[in-house]
């Protein structure tokens, strides 16, 4: 059996939260799409942690003022930057996503999400904050050298009161149907990842480098 | 094993009464700290640099000539003396000058800086920093092992037929430690000289500084000055103290809480849980550093800050004597137990010159080149 790890950021602040939910509808969707799949005739086992964010609010803020994560924090952040796929989802809090959401994204290593498999969504009152993704979510993932899954999901509040047969009506595709688009996407990348299996040294020295320096140094 | 004290030399308000200390407040009770840790017993007395408020001590050789007239037997160093921002001639010719004066009681510990217009308010650039440690040192290395040296780097002017005077005491260098937080680069630098290396160990879990000890250790073994037990191993610490753990913990809570790196962040609980800052008794701080070595093996020198976040003088110095008469001659005893033949005190300037004298001995045509 083949494993795949999926890793997913929750940053709802409620609880229950609608960010939460989107989440897992998502996560749910990435799963199904894997157990269905096999790789060299054998099944996928899918593993999967979801770090809800407000439970580590206070170390997230530690680790920005002491430079170190808490032993719990630090654990969330190595099922995180180890993963195969990461599915990320933040509340839009005043045009962007939300402080706790960026914070736990600035105590991580920038290098640290390299190569991801990234499905990025969003909650918020109304639709008119959905771009949020696209202008703020998406830019901060290209940054970390992440691949960016082309469908974002953003559910507003509308959307969870909204029935399938409204894509037919407004020639938009529900939420479901967003959902399941983008989790076909992701679940893609995953199958073929080989990110959670791969060992990193942390001491790696950069090529070429001397401790006598390269400029003249005998 | 060589225990002693560090200090950044900070300016902090007292919280408790509001107190600031002066600029010359602070200079003059850094110099009678210094005094103060020979007098209660302890080995090593270092000096951070800076060159930014609220830090004092932009000028340590002048602090620590100072000390070293004051005192007899205290070995003076730094924490950290900047490899990236001073040009390495000028550190070659202030810690040789200071090895004469002090009469060999001097080392140093280098260190890149972490305060970014640093870098350029000395014409420097940060994103250079590993590259300005490795070729700077590169280049004080030979000042004090070469005679006359001809030289060019990338980032100072080029130097032909350069002699840096005075020649380092008894043509023996000061010893050298690198000081690093989570680079690579820089405990390879310090295995490949065969020099020590430093885990400031304060600020991060220990988790963290064990693995990157693992790797210089292993890589001292590599580069051939010994095996991986051998190889010079610093660390810093941190505690306070009282005869009663409680009353530690009500005095200093208020100086944790408000102290300029940590403070307003985690609980004192769990600052002191996950780091090896140790407030309480005599009997707990020497019962979490004698377990140092259970981590990081056998090392040669502990430091220990006692004096930031505004501790005031009094404070600090009954903090001495208690670290100097009550902790320190204990964890000597634990740390000397079982404590195998092989590994090596910490670094003295006799030392040095023995090792020298015999290396010379046995094989002078390898030595001689060497010898200033």
């Amino acid at each position: 059996m083949t494993t795949r790890r999926i890793a997913v950021v929750s940053a709802g602040l409620s609880q229950p939260s609608s960010t939460r939910l989107l989440a897992d509808r998502l996560t749910e969707a990435v799963v199904r799409r894997l157990r269905d799949e096999s790789i060299d005739g054998e099944p996928i086992d899918v593993q999967v942690d979801v770090i809800e964010l407000r439970d580590y609010a206070q170390d997230v803020t530690n680790n920005l003022i002491t430079g170190f994560a808490s032993p719990r924090l630090d654990q969330a952040i190595e099922k995180v930057t180890t993963a195969d796929g990461l599915i990320a989802v933040t509340p839009i809090f005043t045009t962007s996503y939300s402080g706790l959401f960026k914070s736990f994204i600035d105590v991580l290593d920038p290098q640290s999400l390299t190569d991801m498999s990234v499905l990025i969504g969003a909650t918020g009152g109304t639709e008119r904050h959905s771009l949020a993704l696209d202008y703020a979510m998406r830019p901060l993932f290209s940054y970390l050298h992440t691949t960016v899954v082309p469908t974002a999901v953003y559910a507003a509040s509308s959307d969870w009161g909204a029935v399938d047969a409204d894509s037919s009506a407004s020639g938009q595709p529900s939420l479901a149907g967003r959902i399941e688009r983008a989790a076909g996407e992701l679940a893609a990348l995953i199958r073929d990842s080989d990110r959670s299996s791969r060992v990193v040294d942390p001491f790696a020295l950069p090529a070429g480098f001397s401790p006598v320096g390269g400029y003249g140094a005998q | 094993m060589q225990f002693g004290i560090f200090t950044v030399g900070d300016v902090t308000t007292d919280p408790t009464d509001g107190h600031t200390p002066s600029e010359n407040e602070r200079i003059k009770n850094i110099l009678t700290i210094a005094q103060k840790a020979e007098e209660v017993g302890l080995d090593v007395f270092a000096l951070g640099e800076h060159h930014n408020e609220p830090f004092v001590p932009s000028s340590p050789t002048t602090m620590l000539g100072y000390v070293a007239a004051k005192t007899s037997t205290l070995l003076l160093s730094t924490a950290t003396t900047l490899i990236t921002t001073n040009d390495p001639v000028k550190i070659a010719e202030d810690y040789a000058m200071l090895q004469h004066v002090a009469d060999g009681r001097v080392d140093l510990m280098m260190g890149r800086g972490n305060t970014g217009p640093v870098y350029p308010w000395f014409g420097k650039d940060i994103r250079e920093g590993i590259p300005l440690a490795i070729e700077n040192y590169a280049l004080l290395h030979r000042l004090w092992t070469e005679h006359t040296v001809d030289w060019q780097g990338k980032f100072r002017t080029p130097l032909q037929g350069f002699t840096s005077t005075p020649r380092p005491l008894d043509g023996v260098a000061p010893f050298v430690w690198h000081g690093s937080i989570r680079s690579p680069e820089i405990a390879e630098q310090a295995a490949f000289y065969g020099d020590g290396f430093f885990a400031n160990n304060i600020f991060w879990p220990k988790e963290h500084y064990m693995k990157l000890i693992g790797y210089y250790r292993n890589r001292f073994e590599h580069y051939g000055h010994g095996t991986a037990e051998q190889a010079i191993v610093g660390l810093g610490g941190q505690a306070f103290m009282a005869k009663n753990s409680q009353d530690a913990v009500n005095q200093f809570r208020p100086y944790f809480d408000n102290a300029p790196v940590y403070g307003h962040g985690p609980s004192m609980e769990d600052f002191t849980e996950q780091t090896p800052l140790t407030v309480g008794s005599p009997q707990q701080v020497i019962d979490r550093y004698a377990s140092m070595r259970e981590h990081f093996g056998d090392y040669q020198r502990q430091l220990f800050l006692m004096d930031h976040a505004g501790l005031p003088l009094k404070t600090v110095l009954e903090q001495l004597d208690i670290l100097g008469e009550e902790v320190v001659p204990v964890l000597r005893k634990e740390m000397a137990k079982d404590r195998p033949a092989s590994v090596p005190e910490g670094p003295t300037h006799a030392a040095l010159v023995a090792k020298r004298d015999a290396a010379f001995a046995s094989a002078p045509e390898l030595v001689e080149g060497q010898v200033a």
